[in-house]
């Protein structure tokens, strides 16, 4: 009980620190007139202003949730939150800690090193599509064009969709797009 | 105890990762030290700018004139909306400028200005800018600032492939964005495909006036063709468009028109075509366009209505267009300053296309085809691929040269400009864009020779980068310096309306042109009063025809009597000044227009129709003087019953 309690107070922190902690940076950063790295800095853009009247965006959402924080640790681990607070629109493909958890074990923290950073922006990206579609929308298509500049499939089995044979759980219509979350990691095509 | 202590141990952990950011507030803190970006952007007051740049007004219908690398604002040209700061649009001798087919179109969406060139090199002659909306191309003098002529573009349909000009100012082209059935008629939206037509037209450029006539309409394949440009150098007589849609389709676009792997990037021999209408080919086609032209002598518009185009059927022409395969519904359409490589900027993927011009050449020698559309050979992608930039980023858009072997690509949605070398297709250097980038500009960049000193990327979004003003809030441009090996973010200036690409100058090549009075001995307009002691009343019916001159600090006349309800009453106004920048404004209590500014040695015209019976004042609106506030008059309006004749004054008792 009491550590449920902790980690929903810690999860907050966690966005608090990431939403405000940053935005106060970049306030610095805008307020010293001489600076020449303004742009240098990662953590500034859009992904890190302050906000709490428009619809979440979909990193917003993936943030807020507790199903999915080793996708916002990959994302973070990526660079990618810019992209992912973008007009889009974007429809993203959440899979949950569960998903990454059926991973051969040792994949995700492999991928997590800085080192494989770029393999792992291109499997981010492979759950990423410029477009905003329900689910029900989404049996029109037979495949999705991704992010990763590699297609992925679109299946109905059972009246259920299935993207890139990850089946979508639920879904949260988002300020910049959408979330549907699945319960698998897409993996994006060998070569 | 221990337990509460191991969860305070995680948040601390957690904060820790996050403090991340404010290092880079302390990194921030040592570049204030090491770096000169303000002074590379301050212009001491009296200095001037070294650049000027021209940025597209988007959906102000207009083009804003800017300073570089101040991003100071010098001035909002007038295009395709009415402008009630100078009365562009309102006045009598300028409302002709927005005739159309249509009628009177007030306003349109100006998208991408291009400066006039001569052997691919500025010459900053006219500057073009294409209405999107009611397809439109307008020709801007640079040395008077204002719009001297635009024309209208018949079976066109979404401008957007336009304004651009072949190298030595010979055409401006304007391609269609949505393909409609050519001539319109009234059919089945579903049966666009293969009955729609995509008109690219060609207008060519007078070289001594600039006039502008719409020599041919290339008549393509009802894709959507979103932006080209022209070869240069060795690729000079032959323009490249960028199509997506090639799926045809008409509903649902954002998926249907991207099922395809691969669009087209079109590739026209304009030379061939041009050779072609020349010995008679072509076929003239009804139709009905206005062509407004503004003379500076008479300080007047006329609209010609134009009933005829001469269309030409592609396949007439064998040997003119070819279809360059490029991948992912490809945006911008950009060509490197020696004319060899032709980018495609495939806006749903994170590479670049570039294409060779001398392999598409050897392709078409070898006629090596793989198939054809609506007769249109296609040629293999892999024989005319020169390469591929691996970006990296995400939905690259527009692309810019810096004449030193480098280029530099904007990302909409990873929000960064990219720069890479041709010829190794490596990506040198990245930076992020706040937020959200669609155009760049380099000046010089769409020619043989950019001034690569300075980009300024124009982005979509502004969100938290000024003050905040509202839910509506004015698009962000930033400068980068690019005259090093990395790009360095200098500055961030508010743009007005949204800038659609721009084009960009050194300042002396139009600094000494730009004009500063227009003389008043060669003032031809019909109504103009050479002389104060010409000025007078005349009446034609219910028109009252007011000659009137002004001069620090007084109009000529000042009191006029003898004007009806009922009459329709125009002020000619004769601005006698002859010194620079004095202009005067006139206004009129009630009238259902706006005001007049009017330039030393200028005549404009301003209409009033009296409602109601009394004595109303008229004013000076420009602060021109010392006694501005004494500059003023007033028109007697009496019952339409009156027997009161017309009489004026000055000074009289």
């Amino acid at each position: 009980m009491k550590t449920i309690q902790l980690n929903y107070v810690s999860g907050s922190l966690f966005c608090m620190l990431l939403l405000l902690g940053c935005k106060n940076e970049t306030s610095n950063s805008d307020s010293s007139l001489h600076t020449d790295t303004m742009g240098e800095t990662q953590e500034q853009g859009q992904a890190f202003i302050e906000n709490d009247v428009a619809v979440p965006n979909v990193l917003q959402i993936a943030i807020g949730s507790p199903d999915h924080t080793t996708l916002v640790a990959a994302v973070q681990a990526a660079d990618l939150e810019n992209v992912l607070v973008n007009a889009g629109p974007l429809m993203v493909f959440a899979p949950t800690n569960t998903a990454f958890d059926a991973l051969p074990e040792g994949t995700v923290e492999d991928l997590l090193k800085p080192e494989n950073k770029e393999k792992l922006a291109l499997i981010l990206k492979h759950h990423v599509t410029p477009g905003n579609y329900d689910k029900d929308f989404l049996k029109k298509f037979k495949q999705l064009g991704q992010a990763s500049d590699l297609k992925t499939t679109v299946e109905i089995k059972d009246g259920e969709v299935y993207v890139g044979g990850a089946k979508i759980v639920a879904s949260i219509p988002a300020g910049n797009g959408i979330v549907h979350v699945v319960d698998a990691v897409i993996l994006p095509p060998a070569n | 105890m221990n337990k509460s202590k191991y969860y305070l141990g995680a948040i601390a952990a957690l904060a820790l990762l996050f403090v991340g950011c404010q290092q880079g507030a302390n990194n921030s803190g040592k570049g204030a030290l090491s770096s000169s970006a303000a002074e590379k952007v301050y212009v001491a007051p009296g200095e001037q700018d070294e650049y000027y740049a021209f940025l597209s007004g988007g959906y102000s219908g207009n083009l804003t004139v800017y300073g570089l690398p101040s991003g100071r604002m010098f001035k909002e040209i007038p295009v395709f909306s009415q402008f009630p700061t100078s009365g562009y649009g309102y006045s009598e001798e300028t409302k002709p400028m927005l005739n159309t087919s249509f009628g009177f179109i007030p306003w349109d969406d100006a998208h991408h200005p291009d400066i006039s060139q001569t052997n691919g090199e500025l010459d900053g002659r006219w500057i073009f800018i294409n209405g999107n909306n009611t397809p439109r191309i307008a020709r801007i003098s640079l040395s008077t600032f204002e719009t001297e002529e635009i024309i209208e573009i018949p079976n066109s349909a979404g401008n957007h492939s336009s304004s651009f000009i072949t190298e030595n100012t010979e055409y401006v082209v304007a391609g269609t964005r949505f393909s409609v059935p050519v001539p319109q008629r009234d059919m089945p939206i579903n049966e666009y495909k293969s009955n729609f037509k995509g008109a690219l037209s060609f207008l060519s450029v007078d070289p001594e006036h600039g006039h502008m006539d719409l020599k041919f309409q290339l008549l393509m394949p009802g894709f959507n063709y979103d932006l080209s440009h022209p070869g240069r150098g060795k690729s000079h007589g032959w323009f490249f468009f960028t199509t997506y849609n090639t799926e045809e389709a008409n509903s649902l676009m954002e998926v249907n028109s991207s099922q395809n792997d691969k669009d087209f990037i079109a590739a026209i021999n304009w030379k061939m075509i041009e050779e072609y209408v020349n010995n008679g080919g072509g076929t003239k086609m009804p139709t009905n366009y206005a062509h407004n032209i503004y003379d500076e002598a008479t300080h007047t518009g006329t609209t010609t209505m134009k009933k005829e185009v001469l269309t030409v059927d592609p396949l007439d022409v064998p040997g003119a267009v070819f279809f360059l395969p490029t991948p992912k519904s490809p945006h911008g359409c950009d060509v490197d300053p020696s004319g060899q490589y032709i980018i495609g900027n495939g806006k749903l993927s994170a590479d670049l296309t570039v294409h060779s011009f001398d392999k598409m050449i050897a392709a078409i020698n070898d006629k090596k085809f793989d198939g054809e559309a609506y007769g249109i050979p296609i040629l293999k992608f892999e024989d005319v691929l020169a390469g591929t930039v691996k970006s990296g980023g995400l939905g690259p858009l527009h692309t810019e040269f810096d004449g030193k072997g480098n280029a530099y690509t904007t990302f909409f949605i990873s929000s960064e400009v990219v720069k890479w070398e041709l010829e190794t297709w490596e990506v040198i250097d990245r930076k992020p864009t706040y937020y959200s980038v669609g155009h760049l500009m380099i000046p010089g960049g769409n020619s043989r020779k950019p001034f690569g000193k300075y980009v300024v990327a124009m982005n979509k979004i502004t969100k938290d980068r000024y003050l905040p003003t509202g839910p509506e809030m004015e698009h962000s441009a930033q400068i980068y310096d690019i005259s090093g090996e990395k790009m360095e973010l200098i500055y961030d200036f508010p743009t007005h309306g949204e800038p659609h690409y721009a084009a960009g100058c050194p300042a002396e090549l139009l600094a000494a042109n730009s004009k500063k009075i227009y003389r008043l001995d060669e003032n031809k307009h019909p109504y103009a009063v050479p002389n104060p002691a010409d000025a007078r009343v005349e009446r034609k019916g219910n028109e009252v025809h007011i000659y009137m001159s002004t001069i620090r600090s007084h109009f000529t006349p000042d009191n006029i009597e003898g004007v009806k309800v009922g009459d329709k009453v125009y002020f000619h106004i004769t601005n006698h000044e002859q010194d620079f920048d004095v202009p005067h404004g006139f206004s009129m209590i009630g009238q259902n227009t706006s005001e007049l500014l009017i330039m030393p040695g200028q005549t404009k015209t301003s209409i009033w129709e009296p409602k109601k019976v009394g004595v109303w004042p008229f004013y000076c609106t420009d602060f021109c003087s010392a006694l501005h506030q004494e500059m003023q008059g007033y028109v007697r309006v009496s019952p339409a019953s009156s027997n009161i004749e017309l009489s004026w004054s000055l000074g009289d008792d």
